[in-house]
């Protein structure tokens, strides 16, 4: 069974690695978002990495000494070797897209919506891409960082849906 | 009519004319909190459901990058409201690993009798409900009865009975009191009576039985590849327990059991979490008997515990100190990182991963929801099942809309 170390070995040796950084025993490994599903695909058959834990995003509009905008996070996770591993992508406006991994691992399915959602980063080819926590007539991403806490008055001025019509 | 079958996706569904939609929810006595299926039916049989989630949507993560690492507890305990403790438990760890903080072996031990006793009571909920839910309703006040002797414990640690808010940066807000102690002492004597009662209340009743075995079946790989965490990826035979695979707390010195099935149906949920809670009993029984002596909380040299208020009014050191942490642009010394910590929660895996900013305010805190990963899941559980069939399986994956919805 092959070690963290021996996975990112492995991962850096093929090239597809950026970059690779530990805190605190976390092994994150950075790919490009070109990179990321067959890196993923990869990981999930070479390697074992049978369980997707999450899928989030960070934005790094006011983060210090951030080069990029958005950060996804993919924690991994093996069942089998009880490993987890992060697999980090950064994206920059105007081209805020990156490969689903819903093929993979279902359980990107929703969480992949609600990055969407939150984020406005945009999954090619999932198969259901719509909003998942907030309504579909929301126009804003609210967990962007240049959306005020308070927001921008969209739930007072939400549509009234008619009986007939829901 | 001739029936013939149906493709699952539900772009297709919608097509066939014989289907009938049903809503069910947001308010719905069966859903426990406010959420919303829209039901394909086939007469009686659920052909696809559509899960619309979001109305109890209030932006926890987004609260979460404004207010500091002690205030957003508060915040946590509203996520899955049936076991508080367990939220701030987990919430702190990512938040003591994000700043490197090493407990106190008594704040260890406290914390892991307060997770347990949350697993217990989110359990008691949890099945009570799906007793309710398949019409055994005395059951339900069983579970109910012990259930309210936790929330007393709780009042006692803490003062609060529902919103407890009970952990804080290096510790917690109270030390456990010889009060405190009895109460959980005369639990621990009286509960095992309790789960006796209702497992032979519902463990071998035809009718509970009947309306749970075989119902929702979730296997082993489906569990992994969709996420699948805690009693619902055990009840499926995926042998994961963070206490044990990757022990934090005082687990490691605790002896306990993992409770696994292989069935993946509803029955196997159920029974899962009963036995858990028999192992939950356990290690509260050990982890009070062995409670070492000692500070609660990480001393003052750690700068992250407010020192007693004397000290704040007699010695320097104590008022620098209070002074340091509650000012702005002082507090914490967090680093400029990012981590993820989960706990076992009672749900499943529950874990936040934090983006310090070198303010004592999450730059990101993004909480992993087990109710969300598992209601995920339900439209592929409930289809070829009947409409009856959706409290039991609903119920039998605890979703929680507080959490689910964040």
């Amino acid at each position: 069974m092959a070690t963290i170390a021996e996975i990112v070995e492995a991962l850096e040796e093929s090239g597809d690695v950026v970059a690779t950084s530990t805190f605190r025993g976390d092994t994150r490994v950075v790919v490009l978002p070109e990179r990321l599903a067959p890196v993923a695909r990869r990981l999930q058959v070479e390697f074992g990495f049978d369980m997707l834990i999450d899928v989030t995003c960070v934005d790094y509009l006011q983060y210090p000494g951030a080069r990029d905008r958005f950060g996804l996070v993919y924690s991994l996770f093996s069942t089998e070797s009880n490993q987890r591993l992060w697999l980090r992508v950064f994206l920059n406006e105007p081209d805020l897209e990156v490969d689903s991994l819903v093929p993979l691992w279902e359980s990107a399915n929703w969480m992949e919506r609600e990055v969407y959602d939150l984020f406005g980063i945009r999954f090619r080819r999932h198969p259901d891409l719509r909003r998942i926590l907030l309504p579909e007539a929301f126009t804003s991403h609210p967990l962007r960082k240049d959306y005020p806490l308070q927001g921008r008055g969209e739930r007072h001025h939400l549509p009234v849906i008619e009986r007939g019509e829901s | 009519m001739p029936l013939t079958p149906v493709e699952s996706g539900h772009r297709a569904v919608g097509q066939s004319e014989y289907l009938w939609t049903l809503n069910f929810g947001p308010q719905h006595p069966a859903t426990h909190t406010t959420l919303r299926l829209v039901l394909k039916l086939d007469g009686e049989r659920v052909v696809d459901a559509d899960p619309d989630i979001g109305y109890l949507h209030s932006g926890f993560e987004k609260i979460g990058e404004h207010l500091d690492f002690n205030q957003y507890v508060t915040v946590t305990d509203r996520m899955n409201y049936i076991s508080p403790m367990a939220n701030n438990v987990a919430w702190h760890a990512a938040v003591e690993k994000l700043l490197g903080i090493e407990l106190t072996p008594r704040c260890r031990y406290i914390r892991t009798i307060v997770a347990e006793l949350a697993r217990i009571s989110d359990h008691l909920l949890c099945v009570g409900a799906i007793g309710l839910d398949v019409g055994a309703f005395t059951f339900f006040l069983y579970a109910f009865q012990q259930r309210e002797r936790i929330y007393d414990i709780f009042e006692t640690i803490c003062g609060a009975r529902f919103t407890n808010s009970y952990t804080r940066v290096g510790g917690v807000s109270h030390d456990i009191t010889p009060d405190a102690i009895e109460k959980i002492r005369a639990f621990l004597k009286d509960c095992p009576g309790t789960l006796h009662d209702m497992e032979r209340l519902l463990h071998r009743n035809k009718i509970f039985v009947d309306r749970t075995r075989g119902v929702g079946v979730l296997s082993r790989e489906e569990a992994a590849n969709r996420g699948a965490t805690g009693p619902v990826a055990r009840a499926s035979g995926v042998t994961i327990d963070l206490r044990k695979d990757q022990p934090y707390l005082a687990y490691p010195d605790l002896e306990f059991r993992v409770c696994c099935a292989r069935d993946g149906d509803c029955y196997a949920r159920y029974a899962v979490r009963m036995a858990e809670m028999w192992e939950s009993l356990k290690i509260v029984e050990q982890a009070i008997e062995n409670l070492p002596a000692g500070p609660f909380q990480v001393g003052p040299d750690a700068r992250v515990i407010l020192p007693p208020k004397p000290e704040v009014y007699t010695t320097i050191e104590g008022t620098i100190t209070q002074f340091e942490l509650v000012m702005d642009g002082h507090g914490f010394d967090v680093p400029c990182e990012e981590t993820y910590a989960a706990i076992e929660a009672p749900n499943g895996e529950l874990g936040f991963y934090i983006v310090g900013d070198g303010s004592d305010v999450a730059y990101r805190a993004r909480c992993r929801p087990p109710s969300f990963i598992h209601f995920a899941m339900f439209p592929h559980l409930i289809r070829g099942h009947t409409l009856s069939d959706v409290v039991a399986v609903l119920g039998s994956l605890n979703i929680i809309a507080a959490e689910l919805d964040r």
